[in-house]
């Protein structure tokens, strides 16, 4: 019978080390293939990388009692379990009613383990946690709608949309941006895992954050909080430049439009239709609020809120029939002639 | 599954009078299996509703089912597993055996508690009605699309118009009260009906739990209701509770919905302690290990769960010190629910482990749970939860405690109590069947989500883009829902063969140790022949073993 016992306990201990073995491989490839997926083991930012070493540490902590409570569970199923075949045997076993030592000891082992892991996170909570901005720092005012973004740089006066530039840190100095976060609907989330964890825009309330990028790069993100029909289509881009670059941005953002000669009709439809009424182009009689500033239409690389490419068919489907890129999307169909169409995306294309 | 009130008048009346008889019935027991077929029949609605969001979710940009559907499949998904599925089962399996348990004839208030379910079950129908309804502004079948969490403003009439919401409201709020009004017939049967000798102290462990848990649903269904009245007022009076625009504070609700849905969660789970807490010792021919310190950690977990629902508001911008506090709070409940863990795997020692089907689920439970409840302590860890929550780490988290914890002792529960309910035996092989499918299937569907969430996906989402690495895991995850969709037709296809072919059970075909097992199976109307003394947490075990009686160890 104990000869039986071990023989299956050996068994089964071969047969469950193949398990971890194929799942460790399985789970390592995937991994290692898609390295553009915007996970948060590859931080950019001192604070999302010390979320990550938070997270290992308490991934090593959960490992460890996951090893000994479930060694200890599988140990005792397969040791302990009635083997089948065996004669019945109806005997009961001795009964164990507990055991006090046994106990405290395990109410005391996890207070200190959870003690520990409190402070730990309080220290961290109040290392992360931004102070107001100082004077000098980067600040933008980001509000969340149904379902784009707006970004407000307060200190160079202009507006843009969906995809966030900042200057990426250099080598001897952190260029952090100071997020305003806002909402003009409902609630939205503001997410970048490879730059910071999550924070709301809560309507009604003032939300900060600090956003750093410690080298050039897109960094993907997008709403975490669920906000409605297209909440999946709520996409965030932000362009980490170099400090040059960004100074070059800023100062083509900051110019108003100019009307380029021969698109006249196409700006003459969309000061007459409705679009004037939702977007701002600087300079322009167009001063919307509830869309994009498309002033600099043409510096964005996407559309809708990340979803497409910003190029002239997309443009020119997304005019046509809003609703097929983006069910749902706040954008109305205009019902323009396909000549109309092209007129307006003529416009639009020359506001670079 | 028809109990005999009275032996002459059933085997013979037609069905309708056999139908009268359960519709108009007070027996507790009747009730019980009434809370069961429910929960199964929304279990089947629930689940066709997470297939279908795993199919939209099979390959990126997929077009399967769109935006507006996909919202309202994951909002109805939530509601119907929580308020018409868990929280049936357990009802059901409680209102079955307390009474029971404790060697009592009936419960405090049968009425009051024949109300409960029909008022449950009313939820339920007022909730699903909305597919059947129009709707001048989404047409035909227009289910609320706010999210099982319904968080205000996207609930307020200016960005929630029509009735979507508003049978969402009315569904959970009177289904809410019918849980109210089984806890309060709980905690009072449980504390004045028990059997002459029997102490509090002396009570099934499973008993103990459930006293906790309708005490938790006292504290904790009030606040949704009244949220949810405040709900209808901003829809329908012109108040402005949750409305920033006017005043109003978005977070109010949060609050409100969390000091309930946070308890909540252990309402949903307590039950599960306490079935595998019964399950365990017997199929392991033991006594439960440290009984005393199961049932304080089980009183610790009901106090402490009421002070931790900021710990879902991480990312809204409280105070630093609030976040610490409740991070803490959080963390301070792995204590209890560890010295449960702890106390399951010690009962284990030592003992002759008979490998049937509510052993395995029991099992099964223990080792999801766990995955679960350290999940738990990451996202209590409150940075880690600034990257993970929201996403779909989280949506794995909660299926590791809620599914592979909750629902999966429930079904263990079932096929413990199924023969004491019935007459009948489970079948063995389809039980194994049932079990190895949900087991492999569900940690093949929520095992990958921790993936997937770490590598960026947010939950809620009806579709996502190529090359994010996110098409493999969520492959695996559609892959496993559909393998779990089978395991579970096995446990239907089990009871129903169970019932027309099983084996004949018997009173107490597990040789257990608790009063349920000595009445007849299925028991009488009234419950007992006999009105057994109780001088020990086991009575049964002190009448099959007078040599060894447990009443000189306590």
């Amino acid at each position: 019978m104990r000869e039986l016992r071990k023989g299956r306990f050996r068994q089964t201990c071969y047969g469950m080390m193949r398990w971890p073995l194929a799942l460790a491989l399985v789970a390592c490839c995937p991994l290692l293939a898609t390295a553009q997926s915007p996970d948060m083991f590859n931080p950019s930012s001192p604070d999302a990388a010390e979320i990550r070493e938070l997270f290992y540490l308490v991934l090593a902590i959960s490992a460890i009692i996951f090893l000994l409570v479930g060694g200890a569970l599988a140990y005792f199923i397969v040791r302990f379990r009635d083997p089948p075949g065996a004669p019945r045997d109806d005997t009961e076993p001795p009964q164990i009613y507990g055991s006090q030592p046994i106990e405290i000891a395990w109410t005391l082992a996890p207070t200190l383990i959870v003690f520990v892991l409190s402070l730990v996170v309080i220290r961290s909570v109040i290392a992360m946690r931004s102070d107001p901005p100082e004077a000098g720092v980067i600040r933008v005012r980001a509000v969340g709608h149904q379902w784009w973004w707006e970004f407000e740089y307060p200190d160079y006066g202009f507006t843009t949309a969906n995809e966030l530039v900042i200057p990426s840190s250099e080598v001897d100095a952190e260029k952090p941006v100071y997020l305003q976060l806002e909402s003009a609907d409902v609630i939205h989330s503001f997410w970048i895992p490879k730059l910071a964890g999550k924070t709301d825009l809560v309507p009604g309330q003032t939300n900060r954050m600090r956003l750093q990028a410690d080298t050039p790069g897109l960094y993907e993100g997008r709403c975490a909080e669920y906000c409605g029909t297209q909440h999946a289509r709520m996409l965030i881009r932000v362009n980490a430049v170099e400090m040059a670059e960004f100074e070059k941005w800023i100062e083509n953002q900051k110019r108003p439009a100019v009307v380029a000669p021969g698109v006249e009709a196409g700006r003459q439809i969309f000061m007459d239709q409705a679009c004037a009424n939702c977007h701002t182009i600087r300079g322009e009689p167009a001063v919307g609020k509830f869309g994009p500033d498309l002033t600099h239409l043409m510096s964005r690389e996407t559309i809708a809120a990340g979803v497409l490419e910003n190029n002239r068919e997309n443009l020119s489907d997304w005019l046509a029939d809003p609703d097929h890129a983006k069910p749902g999307s706040r954008m109305p169909n205009m019902r323009l002639s396909p000549t109309e169409v092209k007129q307006l995306v003529d416009y639009l294309m020359t506001l670079e | 599954m028809a109990i005999a009130e009275s032996g002459q008048s059933s085997a013979s009346s037609p069905l309708v009078t056999q139908l009268h008889g359960w519709v108009t019935t007070v027996d507790h027991k009747r009730i019980g299996i009434m809370y069961i077929l429910m929960s199964f029949f929304f279990m089947v609605v629930g689940g066709i509703e997470a297939l279908l969001i795993r199919m939209q979710l099979w390959v990126p940009d997929n077009t399967l089912i769109g935006p507006d559907t996909f919202n309202q499949l994951f909002t109805m998904h939530g509601t119907t597993m929580i308020f018409f599925v868990v929280m049936p089962m357990l009802t059901g399996i409680a209102n079955y055996l307390v009474p029971l348990m404790i060697g009592c004839r009936d419960v405090a208030f049968p009425r009051l508690n024949a109300l409960g379910f029909w008022l449950s079950l009313f939820g339920g129908c007022i909730l699903y009605t909305c597919y059947f309804t129009g709707d001048a502004l989404y047409g035909l079948g227009s289910a609320p699309d706010v999210g099982w969490f319904a968080y205000a403003p996207l609930t307020s009439p200016a960005y929630a118009r029509g009735g979507a919401v508003d049978y969402w409201i009315l569904g959970t709020s009177v289904s809410g009260v019918g849980a109210l009004t089984f806890a309060v017939n709980l905690v009072a049967t449980i504390l004045t009906m028990r059997a002459p000798g029997m102490k509090l102290n002396q009570v099934p462990l499973f008993v103990w739990m459930m006293l906790i848990d309708a005490w938790l649903i006292l504290v904790a269904f009030p606040p949704l209701t009244a949220a949810q009245i405040m709900l209808i007022l901003d829809r329908y009076a012109g108040a402005h509770f949750f409305d920033p625009q006017s005043g109003g504070s978005a977070l109010l609700w949060q609050h409100l919905f969390w000091f309930f849905g946070h308890p909540e969660v252990y309402i949903m789970v307590l039950p599960a302690f306490g079935i595998i807490s019964e399950i365990i010792p017997v199929f392991s021919r033991k006594v439960i290990f440290g009984y005393a310190s199961m049932a304080a950690a089980t009183a610790a977990i009901g106090l402490i769960s009421l002070g931790v629902w900021a710990h879902h508001m991480f990312t809204v911008g409280l105070d630093d010190r609030l976040d610490a506090y409740f991070s803490a709070a959080s963390f301070l409940i792995a204590i209890p629910t560890g010295i449960k863990v702890f106390n399951w795997t010690a009962t284990l020692y030592g003992g002759r482990l008979q490998m049937r089907t509510p052993m395995l689920f029991a099992l099964g439970f223990l080792s999801m749970f766990l995955i679960g409840g350290l999940t738990g302590i990451m996202l209590a860890t409150v940075p880690v939860d600034w990257q993970v929550s929201d996403s779909y780490f989280l949506v794995a988290h909660f299926h590791y405690v809620l599914f592979g914890g909750s629902l999966f002792a429930l079904m263990g529960g079932c096929y413990y109590w199924f023969p004491k309910a019935t007459g009948k035996m489970l079948s063995e092989k389809l039980g194994l069947w049932h079990f190895w499918l949900l087991f492999i299937g569900f940690n093949l569907l929520f095992g990958p989500m921790h993936i997937s969430g770490i590598l960026g996906m947010p939950r809620r989402v009806y579709t996502y883009q190529a090359g994010q690495g996110w098409e493999f895991w969520n492959q695996v995850s559609t892959v496993g829902a559909f393998i779990m969709g089978f395991g579970i037709l096995f446990f239907f296809i089990n009871i129903a063969v169970s019932l027309r072919s099983g084996k004949k059970a018997g009173d107490d075909p597990w040789d257990a140790w608790t009063l349920e097992w000595a009445t007849s199976s299925p028991p009488p109307s009234y419950n007992f022949e006999q009105i057994l003394a109780v001088r020990s947490r086991r009575p049964l075990w002190d009448l099959k073993h007078p040599e060894d009686p447990d009443w000189k160890y306590e």
